[in-house]
């Protein structure tokens, strides 16, 4: 009988436990189990045919989803790059101002606040190719006479989404860096100033090692926002024209709840969970050694 | 190498005048100290020179030019800062030699350079770690290695001896000596130690509250303060400060107790004034057991019961009451006294010093 005892602890944890198996490792379970059956929403009798690896193989052999990925990789690579040195030189900016520092900080913080489906209709209406402000102004200033395409053509579009992802997301480099450059001790920067830096070689050699850690930590969330990007793209272009601002998971939906194949759906949101699960590592290293380079104590 | 000279500098934090408008002359290799109590505008004032404060008046001179408007790196200056601010991600290696990369020098010669500094500093076998892997003495000998292995013009040192223990800074006190011995260059050295000022420099700048109140050779100082702050700020144990009223060829303190007027002052002073007496615990001592025993042309000896005693080994330091408040003697040659003991002391006038109850000024001639 005494075996039978649990212990307070484990007794106490338990609804927490059973909460936590319902609503996240079930359904975990369940959707990665239903990415080897051919699984549709219309056929629940489906879920029981158990295919192994065939949704896998389709779609590594499908050039379509190979596209969605390219394109999401490219998207990330773009967009956190330039939201990197954009977000850099707004916090350079910020901490040099000496007054109103605040009143800055609040204001930089304000594309974060909406939600990224507003920000994709925002976008949307401002790209427009007949009433959107995007033309207008070129056209105003007589740079173009033509009603340019933005949202149609393939390129543009991306520029589109890219310009729209980037105007909400590039305060979060901004904030974390200006958190690191708030941080920084004022006396090695004062030091190589008086060994001869000049203001570029004082950033080079002593400002941005220190700030590496804040940016690699910006860029690993970011790197996951955006890998697993969706809602600005849904409202902007639907992943159209003709799938050409196709992104992973605007593909996963349509292949999910349009097709409604989610046996397949499930099997490419698995992997590309991938796709995450890497970057986070690479950034994660990054940060490591970044840290270990300053000698930092935190 | 070259001359340092402040004229009329000033420091404003906007209506908050910090450092007003002091001149000071530092000759070619001269050693000089600041020193002052805390918040005096030390800092302030080396941080003018280097060039990382900005001037609100007046001018710095460096090798007989302004440069007022030149950045740190046009000014040809090594400092060495309180918070040692070394590099934190580079080795020890690099942040020695990082000034002459940045100068474009040759990995050769930064390398022979770097060598020759860290067998001075004794850094050799620590080359290749980093700032978080020294220790506070280790760290402090890496700045002053930065500041070395350059030949700037002029070094400016901000209590680098600050942080470290009592033991480890009077070693690196004469590490320092040596090495301007070696080196032989113009020095501002900012402390608040009064000791690491005396021992190390040429010429002394005590500062008070932005202001300068005397310079002069550690010897000038220490024997002839221009100022009863002076008096009081150098020599430790400091100098016996006590206020008193000339009257008639004596000098009369509060409680009643007299002293005659020493004979230098005694054209210098009139009845009636309000003057501060110093006298050093050198210049007091139990009859018999003093510095300068024998030798004296004007000493005064008064009763005085010893309220407590600090025996220091060599010496022991005396407190007795007199004129109501603990006057401190020094005692060569020990003999055991107690509290409560009367004690003949001894007053070497002829050292002594009378200052303004004014205006704090020497009324030495
Ligand atoms: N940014 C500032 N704004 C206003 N006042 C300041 C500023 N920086 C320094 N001060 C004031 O200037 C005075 C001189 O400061 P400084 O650092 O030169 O003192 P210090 O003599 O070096 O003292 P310590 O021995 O403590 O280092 C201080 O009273 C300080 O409060
Ligand atoms: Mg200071």
């Amino acid at each position: 009988m005494k075996n039978w005892k649990l212990s307070a602890p484990f007794l106490l944890l338990l609804p927490s436990f059973i909460v936590l198996a319902a609503v996240v490792i079930v359904p975990l379970l369940l959707s990665f189990y239903s990415s080897f059956t051919p699984f549709r929403l219309t056929k629940p009798e489906s879920f029981f045919v158990f295919i192994g690896l065939r949704n896998y193989i389709n779609i590594l052999s499908d050039w379509n989803f190979w596209v969605a990925f390219g394109r999401t990789v490219l998207l990330l690579t773009i967009a956190l790059n330039l939201e990197m040195l954009l977000g850099l030189g707004l916090a350079l900016l910020v901490e040099k101002a000496s007054r109103g520092q605040r009143i800055l900080r609040t204001i930089m913080m304000f594309p974060m606040m909406f939600s990224p489906i507003l920000v994709g209709f925002q976008f949307k209406f401002m790209f427009n190719d007949n009433i959107g402000l995007v033309n207008n102004a070129l056209q105003a200033l007589g740079i173009t006479n033509n009603a340019i395409p933005w949202l149609i053509d393939g390129t543009l579009a991306f520029i589109a989404i890219l310009t729209a992802e980037i105007w909400s997301s590039t305060s979060v480099f901004a904030i974390l860096i200006l958190a690191g450059l708030l941080a920084m001790p004022r006396e090695p920067v004062e030091a190589a100033r008086v060994d001869g830096c000049t203001p570029w070689q004082t950033f080079r050699y002593v400002t941005w090692p220190f700030l590496m850690p804040f940016a690699y930590i910006a860029m690993t969330i970011r790197s996951l926002d955006v890998a697993r990007a969706y809602d600005i793209v849904k409202i902007m272009t639907d992943g159209g024209p003709a799938g050409r601002t196709e992104l992973i998971w605007t593909l996963v939906a349509r292949t999910g709840y349009s097709d409604a194949r989610m046996g397949v759906a499930n099997a490419m949101a698995y992997f590309s969970i991938l796709l995450s699960i890497l970057f986070t590592v690479y950034f994660f290293r990054k940060l490591a050694a970044a840290r270990t380079q300053i000698g930092a104590e935190w | 190498m070259a001359t340092v000279s402040l004229k009329k500098l000033t420091k404003r934090y906007g209506p908050l005048e910090i450092v007003h408008g002091i001149d000071l002359e530092v000759a070619d290799r001269e050693f000089i100290a600041l020193v002052g109590p805390s918040g005096c505008g030390k800092s302030t004032t080396l941080r003018m020179i280097a060039g990382l404060e900005e001037i609100s008046g007046g001018a710095v001179e460096i090798g007989g030019k302004v440069v007022n408007d030149l950045p740190p790196r046009s000014r040809n200056i090594s400092m060495v800062f309180q918070s040692y601010a070394l590099y934190p991600h580079m080795t020890v290696r690099e942040n020695m030699g990082f000034s002459l990369k940045i100068a474009g020098r040759s990995q050769d010669e930064i390398a022979k350079r770097v060598d020759e500094a860290a067998a001075i500093l004794d850094l050799n076998h620590l080359l290749e770690r980093r700032p978080s892997q020294l220790s506070g003495g280790q760290r402090q000998r890496v700045a002053m290695g930065r500041a070395i292995v350059r030949d700037p013009d002029v070094f400016l040192f901000d209590e680098p001896l600050s942080n470290l223990d009592a033991k480890l800074r009077t070693q690196m006190r004469t590490e320092i000596k040596k090495l301007h011995a070696k080196v032989k260059s113009t020095v501002v050295y900012v402390t608040h130690d009064q000791v690491e000022a005396m021992t190390l420099s040429d010429r002394i700048v005590i500062m008070r509250d932005g202001y300068i109140e005397q310079v002069g050779t550690p010897d000038e100082v220490f024997k002839r303060p221009a100022t009863r702050f002076v008096a009081g700020f150098i020599g430790s144990p400091p100098m016996n400060l006590r206020e008193a009223i000339v009257t008639d060829g004596k000098l009369a303190f509060p409680n009643g107790t007299k002293l005659p007027l020493p004979r230098q002052f005694r054209d210098r002073v009139a009845a009636g004034d309000k003057v501060v007496f110093g006298l050093r615990p050198d210049d007091a001592y139990p009859t018999g057991h003093g510095l300068h025993s024998g030798e004296e042309t004007d000493v005064h000896a008064l009763e005085l019961p010893v309220t407590v005693t600090e025996p220091l080994g060599n010496e022991t330091l005396v407190f007795a009451d007199f004129d109501g408040a603990d006057l401190v003697a020094r005692m060569l040659n020990p003999r055991p006294l107690k509290s409560g003991d009367k004690v003949n002391m001894s007053f070497d006038l002829s050292q002594a010093h009378l200052f303004s109850a004014e205006t704090g000024r020497t009324l030495r001639a």
